[in-house]
């Protein structure tokens, strides 16, 4: 069996599942960002008194925080008093930032888990080999009452991704490559592991980046084999028993993709799908607006250093506007620390607090008609940000980084990986 | 479940849920307010333009992106009946059947802009307006008595009084 299967049995109190087979499984941690205070009324409308079990239940307040709306305002208020009433004492107010990084930050993912949580990039949790998948209001409401949830156990498809990357390529550039060519429903109902040199040689960052991103496949879930780097991760964090579970030798995979890196060059998703890939070289983009270093997929530690190492002693260009916003608190404090927050405000960027900010449209950087953006985030879909006659051009944290000083998407120049020519 | 009747309106693939429902409006939790906005990321006037009981016809990969619940709200509450489309995207669907709104699988049907479509789900077959009949897998009992019971709030409201 596959480590997802092995996980899905266990959780189902079987041997053994094979693809197809539907199973209810124990949910480890359910968590519930402040979109869906659906939840709440789904699970009273279904009858719901009690959660079943306080302790495995999360709220994190990421997309809209602080509350930027009266109605936002709203559904906050009614969530916390939902925890309180409930005793639910893992709730992350406005303060701690994006769920993807507050969760594994706090200590509350581990290897062989499985998390549902009201967001697509639960995805991101393969990253600690735990099995995450993101779900629907009702769907979570149904598992705060039983604590389970139906799966139907995934084909499982394998991305080998083998060779040494050259500076100033990251994993985004990797993920886009791979959605280039294989195309956004190529996982559909599926799952997706990643593996090979590449991925063995990446830090918990840039792992979470590719996981982080198979949800823009459609994938159910992903998986990278926990190591070392994942238990480095994770032994200052937990305070539980966890047990790493590993695949077997001879599992067949439904699919075999090989991606070799040692070519690969900064690649952009052009507007407005994520699968609309060229290489950042061949895009002509006269100018650029708004650059947001942020997200669940662009807005971790290495993300900030890396681009605060290549903004360094830079101005950002004139009419070009730099938001920056790490990840979680932690990020944020650590970026203060290695004093890339500083970098970043005397180059002229204008740094949030930790969340989702605009990646979602919702506010912080809501981009007007007419405008382009380049982001770090995973989607670019017509009106995520802002208007539906906006443009978004997803991108690694270095491109944004040396774009923002040259005023237009750019790549570093050949040799000069940061860009200081 | 009755046989379902009504026009159909076309989309292509990889139909995203920033367009079934932008996200600027995700703080709204009143059924009715998140109707107002259905499709308004790809036809503004989309909502002006059918009437209940109007059917989505779509490709590839319909309702790909956030795990938004809005967008299945957004297209029940306005009045859609069905989603019919080669594939969608799994939250998509999952949270369409837990809401009780029919999301049909099927490929290469002919279908022609507001034309009236006949969804007979029972016996899994689509019927358009030329009497072609097309036939899709059907669906699994609990899921056919999910949707019968109009979501999965309702299904499991029956089940525990039974």
């Amino acid at each position: 069996m596959h480590a997802i299967e092995k996980i899905l049995a266990n959780k189902s109190g079987k041997d053994k599942v094979e693809t197809g087979e539907i199973v209810n499984a124990k949910i480890d941690l359910a968590e519930v960002n402040d979109l869906y205070l659906q939840v709440i009324k789904s699970f009273r409308e279904m009858g719901g008194k009690k959660v079943w079990d306080r302790d495995k239940v999360s709220f994190v307040f990421d997309h809209y925080s602080p509350a930027p709306t009266l109605k936002a305002a709203d559904n906050h208020k009614q969530m916390r008093e939902f925890c309180k009433e409930q005793g639910i004492g893992k709730l992350f107010d406005i303060n701690k930032g994006i769920c993807h990084q507050v969760l594994p930050e706090a200590g509350l993912v581990y290897p062989g888990m499985i998390l549902a949580a009201t967001d697509s990039h639960t995805t991101t949790h393969g990253a600690f080999g735990a099995f995450g998948t993101g779900v629907g209001a009702t769907d979570l409401a149904s598992i705060l009452i039983s604590g389970e949830l139906w799966f139907k156990v995934p084909e499982i498809i394998k991305i080998e991704i083998n060779g040494k990357l050259k500076p100033g390529v990251m994993a985004k550039d990797i993920i886009l490559n791979i959605l280039g060519e294989l195309g956004q429903d190529a996982a559909v109902y599926k799952a997706v592991e990643f593996s090979g040199s590449t991925v063995k040689e990446m830090d918990i960052d840039e792992r979470m980046v590719l996981c982080n991103m198979s949800v823009e496949m459609g994938a159910k879930t992903s998986y990278i084999e926990p190591d070392e780097k994942t238990y480095d991760f994770l032994k200052d964090r937990i305070d539980v028993e966890y047990d790493p579970i590993f695949s077997d030798k001879d599992y067949e995979y439904d699919e075999v993709y090989e991606f070799d890196v040692d070519e690969l060059t900064p690649q952009t998703a052009k507007p407005h799908s994520i699968d609309n890939i060229a290489p950042v070289a061949k895009v002509k983009e006269e100018k650029v607006d708004q650059i947001f270093i942020g997200t669940c997929t662009g807005g971790r530690l290495n993300d900030l250093k890396i681009a605060a190492e290549i903004i360094k002693g830079h101005k950002v260009a004139d009419g070009v506007r730099l938001l920056v916003i790490p990840a979680s608190d932690e990020v944020y404090q650590k970026a203060l620390d290695g004093g890339y927050l500083d970098i970043f405000l005397k180059s002229g960027a204008t740094i949030s607090n930790p969340g989702c900010g605009p990646c979602l449209g919702a506010h912080q950087g809501v981009l007007a008609s007419g405008e382009s953006c380049l982001s770090t985030s995973s989607r670019n879909f017509p009106g995520r940000m802002g208007s539906t006659e906006a443009k978004i051009y997803s991108v690694s944290p270095a491109i944004a980084a040396i774009s923002a000083i040259k005023g237009r998407l750019e790549k570093a120049e050949e040799g000069d990986p940061d860009g200081n020519n | 479940m009755e046989i379902i009747k009504g026009r159909a309106f076309k989309f292509g693939d990889n139909v995203d849920t920033d367009q079934i429902y932008p996200g600027r409006f995700l703080d709204i939790s009143e059924h009715s307010a998140i109707a107002e906005h259905a499709m308004e990321g790809i036809d503004p006037d989309f909502t002006e333009k059918i009437a209940e009981g109007d059917i989505i016809v779509a490709g590839n990969n319909f309702g790909c992106g956030s795990s938004r619940e809005h967008a299945v709200i957004t297209l029940k509450e306005a009045g859609i009946s069905a989603v019919i489309a080669s594939s969608f995207a799994r939250i998509f669907y999952r949270n369409a059947i837990n809401l009780g709104l029919p999301v049909i699988e099927i490929k290469d049907m002919e279908v022609k802009e507001k034309k009236e479509l006949t969804i007979d789900i029972n016996n899994s077959k689509i019927i358009n307006d030329s009497g072609e009949e097309y036939n899709f897998i059907p669906f699994p009992e609990q899921i056919l008595e999910i949707l019968e019971s109009g979501g999965i709030i309702n299904y499991y409201k029956n089940n525990l009084e039974g």
